[in-house]
């Protein structure tokens, strides 16, 4: 027989590294989602099945009000930040090379490489002083932080559009008496539209499940789901956390795999 | 200037890079293309001609000379301004518009009434024999009628002059043929100046009104093609079109005679050191002695499959 190639797969011990890998990933969340069903308010000791903590969440008006505004934030910041992300995208394959392009490269994707925290601190800082000048208390800066973050989430598939798409496609219409904006709305706007969509709801994700730099950026009264999940730790665990949970474990499934059909059909 | 010519180039220069490392892609071409013919450029890969389509389609601007369309400069005009059309060689239809708006995407854009678009559209449609796929995705397509389509998206709009950058270079034997007669067909019945693409000899024989030769980004020749085959200007031109034999030799009166001291009989004007350019099918095989017959070895046969037909 003919010499294999090195495969992964035939290793000792594969097989059971990957089983232990998806178990480590999988068996909390399937705990998690089993236990939101618990009819007891413990959420380690199994008193029989029900509803009532889905219940119990959805008639807490602090759980509504967090959900609202987790809501709210996640759909202005995933639109401020894929307009920005598009023009971006748009901004660094549609021209020529310019000096400098790397360093752009590297700017946009800052929320990536920073570390979450050091973002969370300065901002703090920043939005402080802002604050005790203008008075504003707002949603505004939670929206603003949640934007500059969801940026290069939203980048990220858009530009691999972009870079993917066909130029002569774009020659083709001004060719064919486009005019720059008319190729641009008709050419290049609708073949990109699988990306931005693609990017918007990556971008609305990310916000929706952010704790670290909305605990530091948010006034009194302004928890958002995980921040409002995060404060009630502190006191007792009841399986509504797990209820909350598993609801936006849903929604964020939903969407991903949205996401996934998205970006993979369509060539 | 002359009524009859549609695209004039003058002097027209094409650098690419800057300083020491540029290339001239186009070193000072001047041609005079005249309205409703067939004009192919034909040279090698890299000669230049992709850039020269390039600028009369307004993709790019010299980087000197102009470019005179029914005798106005267009030179610094933007692509959408030119009536002037592309067959791209890689078609470039829109994936997300069906046959028929790929069609008609150019009168669109020009705001021409909804009843016009339909109207030409269903009789490009007809013109290029894809009636019955109008409402098709382009990917859904085979090659030869992709390339249809870009071809009568570039004639919908009715242009001055339609540009195409080896439209056929990617199909196969036979689909080239009948593409070759179908072009020729709608350039007559269009009456629209073809300047077309290609570095194919045969394809450009047969096809064209008249040919221009590149090489290096300069035009070796300009002229129709039994001009080009039967007088090239030079031994570029006498080499790259059809199968010739280089004989050196000296000129004298009546005659050139061979460095082997063989004597051939020739009308020339020319005096001293020349190269005789002679095609195969000049060559008669005759009795060593003859008149005007000069010495030769027979060195190897080859079987060429078939006889040429030409019509
Ligand atoms: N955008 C560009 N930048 C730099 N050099 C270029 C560019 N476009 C063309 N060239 C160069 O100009 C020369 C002519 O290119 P062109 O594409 O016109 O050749 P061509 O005759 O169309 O060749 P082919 O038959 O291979 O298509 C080549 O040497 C090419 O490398
Ligand atoms: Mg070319």
């Amino acid at each position: 027989m003919a010499e294999r190639g090195f495969d992964v797969a035939r290793l000792p011990g594969f097989a059971s590294i990957a089983i232990a890998a998806f178990l480590a990933l999988y068996v909390p969340i399937l705990t998690l989602v089993l236990y939101s069903f618990n009819a007891g308010n413990s959420v380690a000791l199994w008193q029989g099945f029900s509803l009532h903590w889905y219940g119990d969440a959805w008639n807490n008006d602090a759980v509504k009000s967090a959900a609202v505004r987790s809501l709210v934030i996640a759909t202005c910041a995933s639109a401020i930040a894929t307009t920005v992300a598009t023009m971006a995208a748009l901004g660094t394959t549609r021209r020529r090379a310019f000096r400098g392009q790397t360093l752009i490269y590297v700017a946009i994707n800052q929320p990536l490489m920073v570390p979450e925290i050091v973002t969370a601190v300065a901002l703090l800082i920043v939005f402080g002083i802002v604050k005790t000048w203008t008075g504003y208390q707002g949603l505004g800066y939670l929206i603003l932080a949640h934007s500059a973050f969801c940026v290069p989430f939203a980048y990220l598939p858009i530009r691999a559009r972009l870079e993917g798409m066909d130029l002569s496609l774009e020659t083709a219409a001004a060719d064919l008496y486009a005019t720059p904006w008319q190729a641009f709305r008709r050419v290049t706007l609708p073949l990109l539209a699988p990306g931005i969509v693609a990017g918007a709801m990556l971008a609305f994700v990310i916000s929706l499940d952010d704790v670290v730099i909305t605990e530091f950026v948010k006034s009194g009264g302004q928890d958002t789901l995980p921040t409002y999940m995060l404060g009630q730790m502190r006191r007792a665990i009841t399986p509504e956390v797990n209820a909350i949970s598993t609801a936006l474990l849903a929604l964020t499934v939903l969407l991903l795999t949205a996401f996934f059909l998205l970006t993979r059909k369509r060539e | 200037m002359e009524p009859t010519v549609t695209i004039s180039a003058r002097h027209v220069v094409k650098a690419f890079g800057q300083g020491s490392s540029s290339i001239r892609a186009l070193d000072d071409v001047s041609v005079d293309i005249r309205r409703g013919e067939f004009f192919t450029l034909l040279g090698p890969s890299g000669c230049g001609k992709t850039t020269l389509l390039r600028l009369i389609a307004g993709f790019e601007a010299p980087t000197a000379g102009e470019i005179l369309l029914d005798g106005a400069d267009i030179t610094r005009l933007p692509p959408n301004r030119r009536p002037v059309n592309t067959v791209f060689q890689s078609y470039a239809l829109f994936p997300h518009l069906t046959v028929a708006e790929n069609i008609g995407f150019g009168l669109r854009m020009q705001r021409r009434p909804a009843a016009e678009v339909k109207a030409t559209t269903e009789r490009m449609l007809a013109l290029v024999k894809l009636d019955t796929l109008a409402g098709r995705r382009t990917s859904q397509l085979s090659g030869g009628q992709q390339q249809r389509v870009a071809l009568a998206r570039a004639l919908a709009p009715a242009p001055k002059v339609l540009l195409l950058d080896e439209p056929l270079s990617a199909l196969d034997l036979k689909l080239r043929k009948e593409m070759q007669i179908e072009l020729k067909r709608l350039q007559m019945e269009t009456g629209i100046t073809f300047i077309f693409v290609t570095h194919d000899q045969e394809e450009a024989l047969t096809m064209s009104d008249r040919i221009g030769v590149m090489s290096n980004g300069q035009l070796q020749q300009v002229g129709t093609p039994r001009e080009i085959y039967t007088t090239p200007m030079n031994r570029f031109v006498a080499g790259f079109i059809g199968e010739t034999n280089f004989l050196a030799g000296t000129a004298g009166p009546g005659a050139v005679v061979l460095q082997g001291g063989a004597r051939v009989v020739a009308e020339h004007d020319r005096t001293g050191a020349v190269t005789l350019a002679i095609r195969p099918e000049q060559v008669r095989i005759v009795p060593a002695g003859e008149d005007g017959a000069i010495p030769a070895r027979v060195r190897d046969l080859v079987y060429f499959g078939t006889t040429r037909i030409i019509i």
